[in-house]
């Protein structure tokens, strides 16, 4: 395997060790946010509990919290969105190496220089 | 830079001094309604100027480079995936990574400020995660403060002579480190803790996200690198073009 190769796959397993470790290390954790973790800690240093003083346009529209299922709904846009555009650009560039050859490198050198 | 562009470059540096300055005696994402509004219009003025300078320069690149475009797509691309991957964490509770070292890197701190608060106005609207009041605070620690870093650093590393993917691993996790810093400080500057004042404040905050944090600024560098390594093998050109092109310091 070629020296890129291993760097990509030492790379990825430690990625899923670091990302999925901590589930089976604490279990029965919660997994809440730590953006909530940081408002309770707001309270603590307060010592009374904070009013945010303006709730989300979109809470204030469905009049209400946005349902988990929904909001997973958003991520998976969100997610799904980067990797499209992500996926089409390299998809683009590998094929550009590959069956492109020589012509691409030219036309950079045609490239105007700002 | 055209002398309009100057001018209104310069007019955001002057609003942005103008209402940060005075206000000396008071001073991941920082929640909607979590920070006092003059705090909100504060770290908001800070960026500002880099908004400005980021989309002048988006605009000479859509005009001069338009072989960079695509890179550009992805790096926002890029920011969209990464911010929206709630990772659990050893502390017990879930975070997510910025994403905006890449950017930084490619294309400099302005113009990854303008592709960070694209992706902050969808969650605050979209997922209630940060917000609108937040969106200037949330702006500065995550597409200015933490890029300023990630170019920085890189900066040193490329004088220091550190091998390229090491240098770039390190910039993109230190500087999502330093993001979650920012974030700590800026909610202790907003509640100073009764003994001890921001200081102690600072630290209480910095307790909870650093450790959830660095695991995940580990594996955004991991990631970074790979995205790069993948764009040194495969679009060489569009990295040549855009290292060519004039830059100032951070630029």
């Amino acid at each position: 395997m070629s020296r890129n190769g291993k760097i990509v796959l030492v790379s990825l397993i430690a990625v899923v060790v670091l990302a999925l470790g901590p589930l089976f290390a604490l279990r029965g954790a919660e997994f809440g946010g730590s953006d909530n973790a940081g408002s309770d800690k707001v309270a603590e240093i307060t010592g009374e509990e904070y009013e945010p003083w303006f709730t989300p346009i979109l809470e204030q529209l469905i009049g209400g919290e946005l349902p988990g299922e929904v909001e997973s709904l958003f991520f998976c846009v969100q997610t799904g969105l980067g990797v499209g555009v992500l996926a089409y650009g390299f998809g683009y560039l590998v094929a550009r190496k590959k069956y492109g050859g020589a012509s691409s490198e030219k036309n950079t050198n045609s490239e105007k220089k700002p | 830079m055209t002398s309009s562009e100057k001018k209104i470059l310069s007019l955001s540096v002057m609003v942005s001094l103008a209402i940060c300055v005075p206000q000396t005696a008071h001073g991941m994402h920082i929640m909607e309604g979590y920070l006092p509004p003059a705090f909100c219009v504060f770290w908001g003025a800070l960026c500002l100027p880099f908004l400005v300078a980021g989309v002048i320069a988006l605009r000479k690149l859509t005009q001069n480079q338009r072989r960079s475009l695509l890179l550009l797509a992805m790096t926002g691309a890029f920011v969209f995936v990464i911010s929206s991957l709630k990772i659990p964490s050893v502390t017990g509770s879930c975070s997510h990574m910025t994403g905006t070292g890449l950017g930084a890197l490619l294309f400099g701190v302005p113009v990854t400020s303008v592709l960070g608060i694209i992706v902050l106005v969808f969650q605050a609207l979209l997922l209630a995660h940060g917000g609108l009041t937040t969106l200037g605070a949330n702006t500065f620690s995550m597409a200015v403060a933490g890029p300023l870093v990630t170019v920085g650093l890189y900066q040193i590393g490329k004088k220091l002579r550190f091998p390229k993917l090491l240098n770039v691993f390190l910039a993109a996790a230190l500087g999502d480190l330093f993001t979650y810093c920012v974030t700590s400080l800026q909610l202790a500057i907003a509640y100073p803790s009764a003994e001890g004042g921001i200081g102690a404040s600072f630290l209480e905050f910095l307790t909870v996200f650093a450790p959830t944090q660095l695991p995940l600024a580990i594996i955004e560098g991991i990631l970074t690198m790979l995205v790069m390594m993948g764009l040194q093998s495969y679009a060489k050109p569009e990295l040549a073009l855009l290292q060519n092109r004039k830059r100032g310091l951070f630029l």
